[in-house]
């Protein structure tokens, strides 16, 4: 967590900056892991990834780097929006580049609030466009 | 597994046969070593608490991948998810029933493709909504 107050137009101006590239080499169990703590029993998710196991590739270091852009008490993802063209297989090598599309501040009732909206796209070892998402972060100020 | 869904077989306001999730604590530990969110607040019911809810709250994406679950159920291996929105308006809390139901609000084609648009959400056994979402999906023709 950043230490200190927040310096809202220093945050805004990351704004479209993109962050370090994570790179992930799928393998099978990443994805055999996935559907289990889904529990979902499709057999096709032997040799292909459901639509939404996307949302991991680069996921901790995507809760990181949001934990550090303030001196948030809690966060809390507040919706996401996910393009999916095609799917992930074992083998692939996916490509996860996250910027910051928009910060907006408010006042509520906890304190003050952030509403921090996100954009990653996610490419395969082909450059091809895998997927795109775009969540939106609550973060809470205290 | 289920037959195949085609764009001729669904109508605007056709439901989707729902899917109901009983996720446990030991499942959102699962979910937290497979997706990497390690948020306190999904396992340490301390920290949740100390945040102001009754206890560990089940993952935003958790509950979107079971909404992901109910499209690639119903739209068979010929159909693909477009896209996906999910908006998290409640809490859902491990013990209690995740109810995903959804219904078809459009269809048409555009470029060749067979577009299907749904409404999807959430309910908890109070019959409240904490996820609301959307889904396009693409199904294939009969013939």
């Amino acid at each position: 967590m950043a230490e200190g107050s927040l310096n809202i137009d220093e945050l805004k101006s990351k704004i479209g900056v993109e962050w370090e590239p994570q790179v992930y080499e799928i393998e099978r169990g990443m994805i055999r892991r996935f559907v289990q703590a889904i529990d979902d029993p499709n057999p096709r998710w032997q040799d292909i990834a459901p639509p939404t196991f996307v949302w991991t590739i680069g996921l901790e270091k995507f809760q990181q780097q949001v934990s550090a852009l303030a001196p948030f008490v809690s966060t809390l993802n507040g919706g996401t929006e996910l393009k999916c063209y095609q799917l992930v297989r074992p083998g692939d090598v996916v490509t996860a580049i996250t910027k910051i599309t928009g910060v907006r501040e408010r006042q509520g009732k906890m304190g003050r609030v952030l509403f921090i909206t996100l954009d990653t796209t996610y490419k395969n070892q082909r450059q091809e466009l895998v997927a795109r998402c775009q969540d939106m972060v609550i973060g809470n100020l205290g | 597994m289920v037959e195949q869904l085609y764009y001729e077989d669904i109508a605007v306001g056709s439901e989707i046969a729902p899917l109901v999730k009983q996720p446990t604590t030991r499942q959102l530990v699962m979910w937290a070593g497979a997706s990497g969110d390690y948020y306190p607040i999904h396992y340490d019911k301390d920290f949740a608490q100390s945040r102001g809810l009754p206890g560990v709250i089940v993952h935003g994406q958790l509950a979107g991948s079971f909404l992901g679950q109910l499209m690639t159920d119903w739209i068979g291996e010929q159909g693909m998810l477009r896209k996906l929105s999910c908006s998290y308006r409640g809490m859902n809390y491990p013990g209690e029933a995740l109810i995903c139901q959804g219904k078809v609000t459009k269809k048409y084609v555009e470029d060749g493709e067979h577009y299907v648009e749904c409404s999807l959400w959430v309910e908890n056994p109070k019959g409240e909504k904490t996820v609301s979402g959307k889904a396009i999906v693409i199904l294939p023709p009969r013939g």
